[in-house]
């Protein structure tokens, strides 16, 4: 097993610390210490109902942000500004680069959710003074958010090695939008009583990542159960979409001629 | 002989031009050359010559048209190649929001070297260009000068046996070149072989056992920079003043020039002596006597115009 990818995933996270992306935490906790003060009136309740709801929104859209920006110019910035030549020169080979890339972006997203589902916690605590059993509903859907932007950072470095960073952030947030309605999507082609419409309904669903899987923010604010099976479903399901967007990405850049 | 340090073999790049990318436009035609171990070759050329074109294709960042490359007996495709070769870019760009030091560890782990050892290899190559000083300074804050620098130091930390320098005088004062060239030395002394393109043709006579031109794509020719240009003396120049109101003698009076008080003139070999006998009936002061001899400049300016008016053909300058 080749240590490069490791090696440049902590120079990417490095990065991003210091081109201080982690900065967006200070909104997040501005956020949740507004939000507590004025669900403070509401009942005990109704309190802990908005707040998580409001927290693992705020978790999601913020890492969604990041994934996509960040996401279309971690090989694109590598390339216009040339910093890939030296790179490249080294016994690095170019899927190795990208691996890399893409774990320093997961690795970003996940300790800058990490720190935001503790400000979550904190604000939690501090409107209803205590925690709940039902409260680790709060863990799997951060998890599943986390597996989400994995998802989301794996397409945006797709897209980014064939197309320009603006181009790459239109077509991940498309399908991300469209992935939203993968399942309509097959319905409606079950509606046409066209063979050839189903299965091309049927194909285009299969082939969007399913997102609305990902999205148990409901489920989790009112503290109801989430099937096990789900988690390792969403496990294995992101799992392989990232294999499969990796491969692509790495098929693709590594016949690519640099400019 | 053992096997060359470089092989390239009918190396060929075309890139797509125009808005539609229908046309090619060949940015190197057929490049074969061969570098031997432990030689500084000087890879010469005018700028759009395709001499980076070469280095980016030997550096798998882009690929050949056609045509194959091998250096240390290894195909460049292999990614174990880039362990024994050190490249510095053109006109080299950093993470600029790393230090000296941090760029250089990055790219130290990966050649796999152990924490202390990087440590020891960081401080002895920036000294080595002139940067121990500024080791822990954000690469954002360096001048090209120092980003040069900094060049040369990670295309030599590993202590790769082939070095490949893409003009690596230029951005440098002339206290710098004189500093990169002494780096060049030391490390042909080291038993290195060294592959560096130059448009500027005395840092090439200075430096390279062997030099090759390169105009338009085309290897115009190989050879040691004394065969490629003849030594032979083609006139005398001459600096002179005269003293107020005198004329200058007849035989100068057409060809000299006057440039701020002082006459220039040049003159063939063979009238050398005539001309001062002259000089001193009419009390001229000699300031200089220069032999002038074709440089790679000129050669240069005769290919590159011959490449303007005339398709070139391949010239053998000399046999090793
Ligand atoms: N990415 C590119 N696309 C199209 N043409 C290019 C590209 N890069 C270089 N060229 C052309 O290839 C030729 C050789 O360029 P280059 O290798 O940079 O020359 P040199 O390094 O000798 O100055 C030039 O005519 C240049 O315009
Ligand atoms: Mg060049």
């Amino acid at each position: 097993m080749s240590a490069v990818p490791g090696i440049v995933a902590v120079n990417t996270f490095r990065e991003a610390v210091r081109d201080r992306v982690l900065y967006n935490l200070i909104v997040f906790a501005l956020m949740m210490i507004g939000a507590s003060v004025l669900v403070g009136e509401i009942s005990i309740g109704i309190s802990r109902l908005v707040i998580i709801n409001l927290g693992l929104s705020a978790i999601s859209i913020f890492g969604l942000v990041m994934a996509v920006f960040i996401g279309v110019g971690l090989v694109y910035k590598e390339m216009e500004k040339r910093t890939l030549y030296c790179l490249l020169a080294k016994p690095v080979r170019r899927w190795e680069f990208l691996i890399g890339k893409f774990g320093g972006l997961v690795l970003t997203l996940t300790v800058n959710t990490f720190f935001m589902a503790l400000g979550l916690g904190a604000a939690l605590y501090y409107v209803s003074r205590e925690f709940l059993r039902s409260d680790a509903m709060i863990v799997i859907a951060i998890y599943f958010i986390v597996l989400e932007l994995a998802l989301v950072t794996a397409l945006a470095l797709f897209f980014s090695c064939f197309s320009s960073p603006m181009l790459s952030t239109l077509y991940t947030l498309g399908i991300y939008v469209a992935g939203f309605f993968s399942g309509d999507i097959r319905e409606i082609g079950m509606v046409t009583h066209s063979p050839a419409m189903q299965t091309a309904a049927r194909a285009i669903s299969y082939l969007l990542p399913n997102f609305r899987n990902f999205n148990v923010i409901a489920a989790a604010s009112h503290g109801d159960a989430i099937p096990f099976s789900l988690i390792w479903q969403n496990t294995a399901y992101a799992a392989l979409y990232v294999a499969l967007a990796l491969i692509g990405a790495s098929a693709i850049f590594s016949g690519r001629n640099l400019k | 002989m053992s096997t060359p340090a470089i092989e390239i073999e009918g190396l060929t790049k075309d890139y797509p031009v125009g808005f539609w990318r229908q046309r090619m436009h060949r940015s190197l035609d057929h490049l074969t050359l061969q570098v031997q171990d432990g030689e500084v070759f000087g890879f010469l050329g005018p700028n759009g010559a395709g001499k980076t074109t070469t280095l980016k294709v030997l550096m798998s960042i882009i690929f050949p048209t056609s045509g194959s490359a091998r250096v240390r007996g290894k195909s460049i495709d292999d990614v174990s190649m880039h362990r024994e070769i050190g490249y510095l870019p053109e006109q080299p760009y950093f993470y600029d929001y790393l230090t000296a030091r941090e760029l250089l560890d990055y790219y130290a782990r990966l050649f796999g070297f152990a924490a202390s050892e990087r440590r020891e290899r960081i401080i002895r190559f920036l000294e080595r260009v002139g940067l121990g000083g500024a080791a822990d300074v954000q690469l954002r804050k360096f001048s090209k000068g120092m980003l040069q620098r900094v060049g040369i130091a990670q295309a030599i930390l590993h202590d790769p046996q082939v070095i490949f320098l893409d003009e690596p005088m230029s951005g440098l004062d002339p206290v710098g070149r004189r500093e990169v060239r002494d780096i060049i030395h030391d490390l042909k002394r080291e038993g290195r072989t060294i592959f560096f393109s130059t448009h500027i043709l005395s840092d090439a006579e200075m430096l390279c056992d062997r030099v090759g031109v390169l105009v338009g794509g085309k290897l115009q020719g190989v050879g040691a920079p004394r065969e490629i240009v003849s030594m032979e003396v083609y006139a005398m120049e001459i600096l002179f003043e005269t003293p107020e109101g005198h004329p200058l003698p007849n035989s100068l009076a057409k060809s000299a020039t006057q440039v701020g008080g002082r006459y220039r003139a040049e003159v063939p070999e063979d009238q050398l002596y005539p001309v001062l006998d002259e000089l001193r009936r009419c009390e001229a002061r000699i300031l200089s006597v220069t032999p002038l001899r074709p440089t790679l400049e000129d050669y240069f300016f005769k290919l590159v115009a011959r490449d303007k008016s005339a398709p070139p053909q391949l010239v053998e300058v000399g046999a090793r």
